[in-house]
């Protein structure tokens, strides 16, 4: 019996080793050039099987995408048994050392991060600035009442309720995300939190997934936590305001997120652009990004098939952005697509472009 | 002559030639059986072995101090397992406290009172099903229904209604472990001589006093090995646990507050864990719970000899 026992402890503990070796092992097997392997964010998942989707019927090319999360997708990109990864986050500093080659960042669509709160009797969309937003999630203002809270949302009656703070449990993009505003916001977020796909939070319950957290916000009275604009306009719930870096109160959506992103971009795109300074652009907005290396001619890898990638992302930044509004995706500006045309024509082909 | 000599050559010849396959046949087979066998260890060795091999980034990194530090920073490389060793050994004994009663009842009734009929059948086969049940599904349930009720509880308690954490955790894993002490103890009763049982009865003993003082001494050991499964299945179960804990990385400081296990922590954060030193935090994780068992099985061992030597 205790045997039994052993074995089946050991059994569970094989998960976490096979999720790790699953990453390394699962070899394009395909070297077919008609199909392309793509890995990584979940968020941009339901967006991706649409256009691929479209793309096939087009085209004939088809593209295998497998939603492992955005570590995952870089990670199998750093061992080269995916075409392309995607990533809500860019590479950070460990990462670009270990994946050894220049790697370009193409932004595909803008997700948002919204405050989603509990509050019996408030119907009305709460108004919150910046620090007022970091204090709560410093712990520093423990009750709705405050006047902090209160002095922003006159007309508003906030009634007297502890605040229970809800994060994310597992590391995700939406984190990353949300504490990369807070640490831009807030000098003392920065210093003493920081930003990450998981950080160590100063105070709060964790939920796993959007649907961990909402569940826990929905059920606590006085509870607030984050979750993607996406999942908050699916479920119809109710979100704050956010003033924004030119003062103004910007309710999340579709459009003020794309126009968040609509503000001179770095040439290479690898930018978080929270706290953005686009007046209708609401702050706590990002890209997922496409991430392809720079040099296409490795591993044995045909011209034709780089091409196809090349073709699929640019499709996928012009024709394919009809389907993002649909699906509730921020489409990009056009300040964006323009900065990311650029990137894609920067990729090569034994040192020659690609896109002509 | 000549001919008998022929027909007692030639038959022992055929037979022996069968007799060689079985032969053989019986060798395969058992050289089967131990490769299989085999193969299981090897499996088990590896794994520890990939658990170990891939620690050891983390180890260089934060040395012994992981097993005792109390903060888990991804941000800044910094890692501790205290709360979540804490929490994982919190939440199994607090539902292994929670559940032996119930289990045990259920043995004792099923292996003695009611063995046959349709209502034991289906009392057994309902403790039966809750083995069965997938375990999110027992996260939902906690979450949606025990988890109010817990909160209602507390804020008749005067304790800050959260709702979730290390108590509702224990609770959900409590019901999700009964069965498997319950089977095992139910085999285990029903295996008593009945030459024993009505021994103790024709020297007037009551029903009461047969479970004591013959059924219960004669089963410990079963009894124990069915609570160290229990256990075992406590100290691993992720997904109900991680949808009712909490998930914080702060150190508990009540059974009511919120908290995390190790098994919870892997599960949530290994897809994005985006350094090398974070992602082998995780895996030495993995290994901690790895010895928790293996020490626990180990003493649990040497109980039931202890209880079986007597």
């Amino acid at each position: 019996m205790i045997q039994i026992t052993k074995n089946l402890r050991n059994h569970l503990l094989t998960f976490s080793a096979l999720g790790l070796f699953g990453a390394i092992f699962s070899q394009a097997s395909a070297q077919d050039e008609k199909t392309l392997l793509g890995a990584g964010s979940t968020f941009i998942n339901p967006l991706f099987s649409k256009m691929f989707a479209e793309y096939n019927t087009k085209t004939g090319i088809q593209v295998n995408y497998q939603s492992i999360g955005s570590g995952g997708g870089i990670l199998q990109l750093t061992n080269k048994t995916v075409d392309f990864g995607a990533s809500d986050a860019p590479l950070n500093d460990e990462q670009t050392t270990k994946i050894g080659a220049p790697v370009l960042h193409i932004p595909m669509a803008s997700g948002a991060v919204v405050l989603t709160y509990n509050l019996p009797g408030v119907t009305a969309s709460l108004k919150l600035t910046p620090d007022v937003i970091a204090d709560i999630f410093l712990g520093k203002i423990t009750k709705w009442d405050d006047k902090r809270i209160s002095s922003l949302n006159a007309g508003v009656t906030v009634p007297s309720f502890p605040i229970l703070i809800v994060h994310r449990s597992d590391g995700s993009g939406t984190t990353n995300i949300f504490t990369n505003y807070l640490a831009k916001v807030s000098p003392e977020w920065g210093t003493k939190v920081g930003s990450g796909t998981a950080v160590n939070w100063p105070t709060g319950l964790g939920g796993k997934g959007s649907e961990g957290v909402s569940g826990l916000v929905k059920q606590t009275p006085g509870a607030v936590g984050y979750v993607e604009l996406i999942y908050a306009l699916q479920n119809k719930m109710l979100f704050a305001q956010v003033k924004n870096l030119k003062g103004k109160y910007i309710v999340p959506s579709l459009a003020s997120v794309s126009a968040a992103s609509n503000i001179k971009l770095p040439d290479d795109a690898k930018v978080f652009f929270t706290n953005s300074d686009a007046a209708d652009g609401y702050p706590i907005s990002g890209f997922t990004w496409v991430i392809i290396y720079k040099e296409q001619n490795y591993g044995g890898r045909s011209a034709k098939k780089a091409q196809n990638l090349l073709q699929l992302l640019w499709w996928n930044i012009h024709d394919g952005q009809q389907y993002a509004t649909p699906l509730n995706y921020s489409p990009l500006s056009k300040g964006a697509l323009g900065v990311a045309e650029k990137i894609l024509r920067s990729a090569t082909y034994g040192g020659k472009p690609i896109l002509k | 002559m000549e001919a008998v000599q022929d027909k007692i050559e030639t038959v022992p010849a055929r037979k022996i030639k069968a007799s060689s396959r079985q032969v053989r046949m019986e060798s395969v087979f058992r050289q089967t059986l131990v490769i299989i066998a085999l193969l299981v260890v090897i499996l088990v060795f590896g794994i520890m072995l990939t658990l170990i091999v891939e620690s050891v980034p983390s180890f260089r990194a934060l040395g012994i101090k992981y097993l005792w530090g109390r903060t888990w920073d991804p941000v800044n490389n910094l890692y501790g397992a205290y709360p979540f060793l804490l929490g994982t050994l919190l939440t199994s004994f607090l539902a292994l406290i929670i559940s032996i009663p119930f289990s045990f009842a259920v043995a004792v009734y099923l292996g003695e009172y009611n063995t046959k009929g349709w209502f034991s059948t289906s009392l057994r086969n309902i403790v039966d099903l809750i083995a069965a049940v997938p375990s999110v599904i027992y996260g939902f349930w906690g979450l949606l229904v025990l988890v109010p009720i817990v909160r209602n509880f507390e804020i008749k308690m005067g304790i800050l209604p959260y709702g979730i954490g290390i108590f509702t955790a224990s609770l959900v894993l409590a019901i999700m472990i009964i069965p498997y002490a319950a089977a095992l103890g139910r085999e285990m009763i029903r295996l008593v001589p009945s030459s024993l049982k009505e021994g103790a009865y024709s020297l007037g003993a009551t029903r009461w006093e047969v479970i004591r003082s013959v059924i219960l001494p004669y089963t410990k050991s079963g009894l124990f090995a069915g609570i160290l499964l229990s256990l075992g299945r406590a100290l691993g179960e992720t997904m109900a646990v991680t949808m009712v804990i909490g998930n914080t990385s702060m150190l508990p400081h009540s059974i009511f507050a919120p908290g995390n296990t190790m098994a919870s922590v892997i599960a949530n954060e290994f897809t994005e864990a985006d350094h090398t030193v974070y992602l082998s935090a995780l895996i030495e994780l993995g290994l901690v719970l790895f010895l928790v068992t293996v020490i626990i099985n180990m003493v649990g061992k040497r109980i039931i000899k202890r209880f079986t030597n007597e």
